[in-house]
């Protein structure tokens, strides 16, 4: 389980859940779901691009997930942000229906692309995932506070002199940058599912956003890690184990959140009482 | 003519049928599309046509049809999703990211099956981007049930589904159940995605739903209008985007023509970027200080009344 093309597997899911971690927690935090599930779809059109004009995949995900982005954060300031994401992604995957439609190579590549290949990782895959991933995560770094300012008290941010406008669209690439490295690995569909799940589920556990970034790290590389064995074990795509997983996390987080809520009530109301 | 239309358009059977189905559907998707936009529940309907995907290839793999897997995953999972979490817009939001995670992974794991145990090649690409050509004609009377089934839920239920769309306190107040209207609202998006899921393909098929509808809602006063208006948009793009694949066969005889659902999404968004042309809101006098137009509600304004004074 450890040995040969598996090993590409372990590294690059490690990476890839270490990012979809830091990166999801803000996703979860901004209410940007939907730009999440747009970018890796729309990328998705830029490697069946790139692959019926023969170039590197890579640089196809990478032109498209930043026009995604870029598309949607020019556009929302015009338009309901949901409706130009949902258009920007439909658009995308037109275009990707397209260019598939022209190539001659069908079932295996969209469904790799689609539902990710992390099994088949070679090594000269690892190097630009490695790079785009610290470019993310610094990037986040640097965004922190901003992003942080911007996403809970708006107001303040803007009377700062924070930019919504840029804030946001420097937020949508980052997002393009994460997902461009990630999509060849995990797939389109699924890298967005790590964005989602364990930083949703982290955020139930505690209400402190360094510990909910670490938490969320925490649970995606758990959740990654058993995808993987498992996916080796029974032979079924990584995908479906990453998307089960991450919803069984989700659950516990929610039943904790209740049960946490339930007992706070009942240690006020006899701290009350005691007192009367 | 053979200029516009190539020889055998209309007296071929498929496109008949194409034209029928595409017309349905496009019909129904812009009336739910209509109330989608004003709910500012895009994602939410995007989302099903994933959930939608889950049960296509789930039937692929039972040997059923895909129009009952599409609309079964469509049902269970819009449930899922209005159950899980409805009170505040955000975790609307990741309630939505939830559902929409797992289906994924499930579809992932359905269509990796049929792959391997069917041996017949072709189930992603016809369950992801669909094929309008190859539409039984059998299916049709149950289209047409079901579009008019779901037409007439939604009248049924219009006004409450407004009022509570507008103003969810208000709509309480009056005494009108917010989960009902909201759950058979999703059952009708649920049919809408599945309808739209057979004819362009379940990974475009919102955009009918949301395409035509905004565009709509950008150029209209009333919310009426903007239905009809949609309906309009709607019937007529998917019969341009029709007549183009169809077209596109011999536009390059060492090819094989581009999918109907490019052309239905390509026409859509241009639509849309065209109706947020000043002009074009000034032919439909919406230039000046007027009402805001229903679609165009900026982004931050998304928690306030989505309608404004509008209705």
């Amino acid at each position: 389980m450890f040995s040969g093309f598996m090993t590409n597997a372990w590294e690059v899911g490690t990476i890839v859940a270490i990012v979809a971690g830091v990166v999801g927690f803000f996703v979860v935090l901004r209410g940007s779901a939907f730009p999440a599930h747009a970018i890796p779809n729309g990328a998705f059109a830029g490697a069946a691009g790139a692959n019926l004009i023969g170039i590197n995949p890579l640089v196809g995900l990478g032109v498209f997930s930043l026009l995604a982005a870029l598309g949607i954060g020019s556009l929302s300031r015009r338009g309901r942000a949901d409706v130009v994401t949902a258009l920007v992604l439909f658009m995308m995957l037109a275009l990707g229906a397209a260019f598939l439609s022209q190539s001659t190579e069908y079932e295996p590549q969209i469904f790799s692309l689609l539902f990710g290949e992390i099994l088949g990782v070679s090594s000269s895959k690892i190097l630009p995932v490695v790079v785009l991933g610290l470019v993310s995560v610094v990037a986040v770094g640097v965004l922190y506070r901003r992003l942080m300012l911007n996403s809970i008290a708006p107001e303040i941010a803007t009377a700062r002199g924070i930019q919504p406008h840029r804030t946001d669209m420097a937020f949508l690439v980052v997002l393009a940058c994460a997902t461009t490295m990630t999509v060849p690995v995990v797939g389109a569909l699924l890298i967005f599912t790590l964005m989602i799940g364990p930083p949703a589920a982290a955020r139930c556990f505690t209400d402190r956003p360094g510990v909910a970034i670490a938490g969320s790290v925490v649970i995606a590389l758990l959740t990654v890690w058993a995808a993987l064995a498992s996916s080796y074990e029974v032979n079924w795509p990584v995908g479906f184990f990453v998307g089960a997983f991450s919803a069984v996390w989700y659950g516990i987080g929610r039943i904790y959140a209740r049960w946490r809520r339930t007992r706070v009530a009942k240690l006020v109301r006899s701290s009350a009482q005691s007192q009367i | 003519m053979h200029f516009l239309f190539e020889p055998g358009f209309f007296s071929s059977g498929p496109v008949r049928t194409a034209a029928v189905i595409g017309g349905l559907t496009a019909i129904v998707s812009a009336v739910v599309g209509t109330f989608t936009v004003v709910r500012s529940q895009s994602f939410a309907g995007h989302a099903l046509t994933d959930v939608a995907t889950t049960g296509g290839s789930g039937a692929f793999l039972l040997g059923l049809s895909p129009l009952t897997g599409f609309i079964a995953g469509g049902v269970i999972g819009g449930g899922a999703m209005e159950m899980i979490g409805v009170e505040r817009a955000r975790s609307r939001d990741v309630a939505t990211g939830i559902v929409l995670g797992a289906a994924t992974g499930l579809s992932a794991l359905f269509l990796y099956l049929d792959a391997t145990r069917s041996a017949s090649t072709g189930a992603t690409q016809q369950i992801l981007f669909g094929s309008i050509f190859t539409i039984d004609s059998s299916t049709v009377p149950t289209i047409v049930v079901l579009s008019a089934a779901t037409l007439l839920v939604l009248g049924v239920i219009h006004r409450p589904l407004l009022l509570s769309s507008v103003s969810a306190e208000l709509a309480a107040a009056r005494g009108i159940s917010l989960r009902v209207v909201g759950l058979l609202f999703m059952l009708a998006l649920a049919v809408a995605v599945g309808l739209s899921s057979i004819s362009i393909g379940s990974i475009l098929s919102t955009a009918l739903l949301i395409g035509p509808a905004a565009t709509a809602l950008r150029v209209t006063r009333s919310l009426r209008a903007a239905m009809v208006a949609a309906c309009l948009l709607g019937v007529s793009t998917t019969w341009l985007g029709i007549l183009l694949a169809y077209d596109s066969v011999s536009w390059d005889p060492s090819s094989q023509g581009l999918p109907v659902s490019f052309f239905i999404v390509a026409i859509v968004f241009l639509l849309y970027l065209a109706s947020g042309l000043s002009f074009v809101r000034g032919l439909s006098g919406r230039r000046g200080g007027g009402r805001p137009a229903l679609g165009a509600v900026p982004a931050k304004d998304k928690d306030a009344s989505p309608l404004g004074a509008a209705v």
